[in-house]
């Protein structure tokens, strides 16, 4: 699944793809005329609008490939590089930017085009955006407030707008469309031109403008390789004759006592459940982010065996039967909860005066059980290397 | 030999939409340009001032984060790319050559110092609003990045904004 960097691809072969990547773009942009500031600028005083096709048009395209690709799950879409929102900045630089524009004629992008063909002008917007940034770097102190206020992170705009990606790209694209119309009836206006377009040009429009719509239709209807695997779960669930390997809490609390180093301990249940309280060296992979590229490595290991909790039953064998379905790696599932489990080990009640042998030998042992797993657990958190595993074998209990 | 004639802008759009979706599938990131000013500036500035940027904390932190040397980043070699990839335009259509273009009523030198004004203030917008019309605008619509979006907005409603101020550089 895509992106191919880092885990695909190397980082140093990023830099070869940045070359190729480069080539097409300072390509595209020179024929599209992006190296003549005359044709950059005709854009504010209406007489040439190429800038705002071409750059509509590749957002257009992009998103909706990004969409696409996201839906049938080749590019994973929690991964690529959201540009963050720092909203004061953002808006106080696109000012300055503008500004920069419509004096100097270029943006950094095309002057570098411009000056890659010999044009001069286009070589000194160059170097000033280099005294540009340069007075940036220098009097950095005096930015930086406004530099850092309003920090939002990486949000979408859709999220901004409430609506959903898709949504969102069928209002960008009829922007886009109508923004194409207005346009040309403007410069056809600036520029005195009475001419039509031709017949084929106008299918040609047409049919763009249309796939580009059913593209999108097609993402919205098309379930996404998310819910087809959670219609998976659905019907596992349901089935009768499921069957999982469970095991009991007193035979995992065995298991991290002696063999820590050789299992992962998953809570599938919400970063604050998690918070309040977690099983000792437990991971928390919520079970609707358990197919995140990150934990790929955890579900698809050999070398350790997994241990899926949660609250209740039902979230328990959800995560355990997604990671059946994400992964290779030999999965257990609690039979308790999260809460039984720490009812049986932290908050251990000693038995009464008249309780039966086993009773007693079940409260012994977990409570050297839920004192082994305190050991170790500040053991490991006091050291970044790994500690020798203790030998100890718990004796009594199951 | 006369120079050929632009591409349809259309279809320009999209193959550099293609270029921009190709370059997220790959890297996971988009275009841009900007950044790879600020590589080369800050690059020239430890040369030159050695001692002056182990003090300025901006470059400092920079250099941290770019542990193979400021020219060492994905934007300079995209930039690199793009040089070469304009010139290879140029040639094919004949648009190669030593030139400045102008609005109709000013001179060459006005023209310049223009130049180096707008790319100035280009230059230290990009910084403050992270990225150019290319990183943060186009790249940013690619992937529905909201600040992406309002820098774009940004731009050219102040360019629309300040455009009839600037008509003498343009028009006749």
């Amino acid at each position: 699944m895509a992106p191919l960097v880092p885990y695909i691809l190397s980082n140093e072969f990023n830099l070869i793809v940045a070359l190729i990547a480069g080539i097409g773009f300072g390509f595209v942009l020179e024929q599209a005329g992006f190296s003549s500031t005359k044709k950059l600028v005709g854009l504010f005083y209406g007489y040439d609008f190429t800038v705002l096709k071409v750059f509509f048009t590749a957002g257009v395209t992009a998103m909706i490939g990004v969409l696409l690709f996201g839906q049938i799950g080749i590019l994973d879409l929690s991964l690529i590089y959201i540009n963050p929102t720092f909203l004061w900045s953002a808006l106080a630089g696109g000012a300055i930017m503008g500004l920069g524009f419509i004096i100097g004629g270029f943006c950094p992008g095309t002057s570098v085009c411009a000056a890659s063909i010999g044009k001069l002008d286009g070589l000194a917007f160059v170097f000033g955006s280099g005294l540009g940034v340069l007075a940036f770097v220098e009097g950095y102190p005096l930015f930086e407030k406004n530099y850092l206020a309003e920090a939002w992170g990486p949000v979408l705009i859709n999220e901004k707008l409430g609506m959903s990606k898709v949504v969102f790209g069928f209002l960008l694209t009829t922007i886009a469309f109508i923004a194409f119309v207005l346009t040309r009836l403007i410069e056809k206006r600036v520029n005195n031109d009475q001419s039509k377009l031709p017949k084929n040009k106008v299918i040609m429009y047409s049919s763009a403008i249309g796939f580009a719509f059913l593209l999108l239709i097609l993402i919205a209807v098309l379930p996404n390789s998310g819910r087809r695997l959670e219609a998976r779960i659905d019907t596992a669930l349901i089935r009768k004759d499921l069957t999982s390997s469970e095991v009991p809490a007193d035979k995992l609390a065995t298991e991290i006592v002696n063999n820590y180093y050789r299992i992962n301990i998953i809570d599938v249940r919400s970063p604050d459940a998690f918070k309040a309280y977690h099983l000792p060296f437990a991971i928390n992979i919520p079970v609707e982010k358990m197919s995140d590229r990150q934990w790929s490595k955890i579900l698809n290991q050999k070398h350790k065996v997994n241990y899926f909790y949660a609250d209740n039953q039902k979230l328990a064998k959800r995560g355990y039967l997604k990671a059946g379905f994400l992964g290779k790696a030999e999965n257990y599932i609690l039979i308790e909860s999260s809460s039984d489990f720490k009812k049986l080990f932290s908050e251990l009640t000693p038995p009464g005066s008249n309780a039966s042998k086993k009773e007693l030998n079940t409260y012994n042992f977990r409570l050297k059980a839920a004192t082994d797993m305190k050991t170790l657990v500040d053991a490991l958190k006091n050291s970044t290397e790994p500690v020798i595993a203790k030998t100890t074998k718990i004796k009594g209990g199951c | 030999m006369k120079p050929n004639k632009y591409m349809n802008p259309y279809l320009a759009g999209f193959l550099l939409g293609l270029v921009l979706l190709g370059t997220i599938y790959v890297t996971g990131r988009g275009l841009g340009a900007s950044g790879a000013v600020k590589s080369v500036v800050l690059k020239a500035v430890v040369e030159v001032a050695p001692q002056h940027s182990a003090n300025t904390p901006f470059i400092k932190s920079y250099n941290e984060e770019h542990p193979g040397g400021p020219l060492k980043d994905w934007l300079v070699f995209e930039v690199i790319g793009v040089v070469i990839g304009a010139f290879f335009s140029g040639v094919i259509s004949n648009r190669v050559g030593i030139k400045l273009e102008r609005g109709p009523n000013i001179t060459n030198r006005t023209r310049i110092i223009a130049a180096i004004i707008g790319g100035s203030l280009f230059g230290l917008g990009s910084q403050l609003g992270r990225g150019c019309t290319s990183g943060a605008a186009l790249s940013g619509m690619a992937v529905m990045s909201f600040g992406g979006i309002i820098t774009m907005i940004a731009i050219f409603g102040s360019g629309y904004a300040f455009a009839y101020f600037f008509r003498k550089l343009w028009l006749k």
